[in-house]
């Protein structure tokens, strides 16, 4: 089982594939999200990103604000901006 | 050269002159509309998972938001205008203002005020020379419209909305977008929407197959709400602005593509005109001579 991710911004779709494990800072804290995970919509908060390819690759993204979206193993974050770390 | 001919060589000269501005901006034109279509797919992953997630909020939680919730009576309604910053575009700014006078007159007959907000020089400068009230104004990037830029209208607005119109002057019930739709290359329509109150699950995008799951609001729905409308009225701001950029481009190619058409009809015409003129200076100067031989022959025959 892996996660459909998609990261997009309102200028372009940033990061969009298969993913083992993601994590993100919401208003009440840090959240890890595996495959299978209850459906949930938390905000953002300025802080980093981790999405972690099943390729074995991980990337981070420094967010600033947003929100993210987990449902049925498709996770969508939506950020006004991101920056590459 | 006879005068009639060098009038109408200098009128040649000085229409093939502006041939070649009126070619050149098609030109640029035709490829910043690639561009512009570009930026319009790019920025529809991000509105249409903003579309749905609004509409997944709205649906399952019952709070109730002032951005979604409609005034008992309405006081006064925004209206903005999204226009271009130069001409050249045949009517294109001409129709979005047209749309939005429409509008304001459907509003008024409601028996609401309306507040003009305004994007673009054109539209700015229509309602300046009619000395009419803006409530806000925007320009300078109609061709390429960021994303800071619609925020910083969207922001006007929403605090504009958020203040009560009962008591605040600057306080607006309703808010009215009119922006031109990007079909096709070959057509684009003045569109008017209502932006707020929020009609949830009002976009194009495409209708979620199945139900909308069961969320789980992080904190909880109410802030989560409060956190997204704002972004939602931004992203849709700036889709209604990358649209009409693309528009834009669209009708000022066609407006110069067939000034371009013009210019090679006058061309030709007076090209004909020219070398009529020409022939009958020829024809003139032939009987002038031979009127001249005429008369010198039959004099000096006269003589002999």
């Amino acid at each position: 089982m892996s996660l459909n991710v998609e990261l997009v911004s309102p200028q372009e779709r940033v990061w969009s594939g298969q993913a083992k494990f993601i994590s993100a800072r919401t208003i009440e804290g840090d959240l890890g999200v595996l495959p299978d995970h209850a459906p949930l919509f938390g905000v953002l908060v300025d802080g980093v990103v981790r999405i972690d390819g099943v390729d074995g690759t991980s990337t981070e993204f420094n967010v600033s604000g947003g929100f993210i979206s987990v449902s049925n193993n498709r996770v969508s974050i939506l950020t006004e901006s991101t920056g590459n770390k | 050269m006879g005068a009639q001919l060098r009038v109408y060589r200098r009128r040649m000269r000085s229409v093939k002159a502006t041939k070649k501005i009126t070619k050149a901006m098609e030109l640029i034109s035709a490829s910043r509309i690639v561009k512009a279509q570009q930026r319009v797919a790019a920025s529809t992953p991000y509105a249409n998972e903003l579309t749905r997630a609004v509409s997944a909020v709205a649906t399952y939680s019952s709070t109730n938001h002032p951005l979604t919730t409609a005034s008992e009576n309405p006081k006064r309604a925004a209206i903005l205008i999204i226009s271009a910053d130069r001409g050249m575009a045949g009517a294109y700014s001409n129709n979005a203002i047209k749309e939005g006078e429409q509008l304001a007159a459907l509003i008024r007959s409601r028996g609401l005020e309306v507040a003009s907000y305004l994007v673009g020089r054109k539209a700015v400068n229509y309602y300046r020379f009619r000395n009419r009230a803006i409530s806000g104004s925007w320009s300078g990037f109609s061709d390429t419209p960021t994303y800071e830029d619609a925020k910083s209208v969207a922001d006007a607005l929403i605090q504009a909305f958020l203040a009560d119109a009962q008591t605040d002057k600057a306080g607006v019930d309703e808010i009215h977008i009119v922006f031109t739709e990007f079909k096709s290359m070959l057509t684009q329509n003045a569109l008017a929407k209502r932006m707020l109150p929020l009609e949830v699950v009002e976009s194009d995008a495409p209708v979620p197959s199945g139900l909308l799951p069961m969320y789980e609001f992080e904190p909880n729905a109410e802030v989560v709400l409060n956190a997204l409308l704002p972004r939602y009225i931004e992203a849709r701001v700036f889709n209604a602005m990358l649209q009409s950029a693309a528009s834009e481009h669209a009708a000022r190619r066609r407006a110069m593509k067939s000034a371009t058409d013009n210019a090679d009809e006058l061309i030709k015409s007076l090209t004909r005109l020219a070398n009529a003129a020409r022939q009958a200076e020829i024809t003139q100067e032939i009987s002038e001579i031979v009127g001249g031989a005429d008369a010198l022959s039959s004099a000096n025959a006269g003589s002999e």
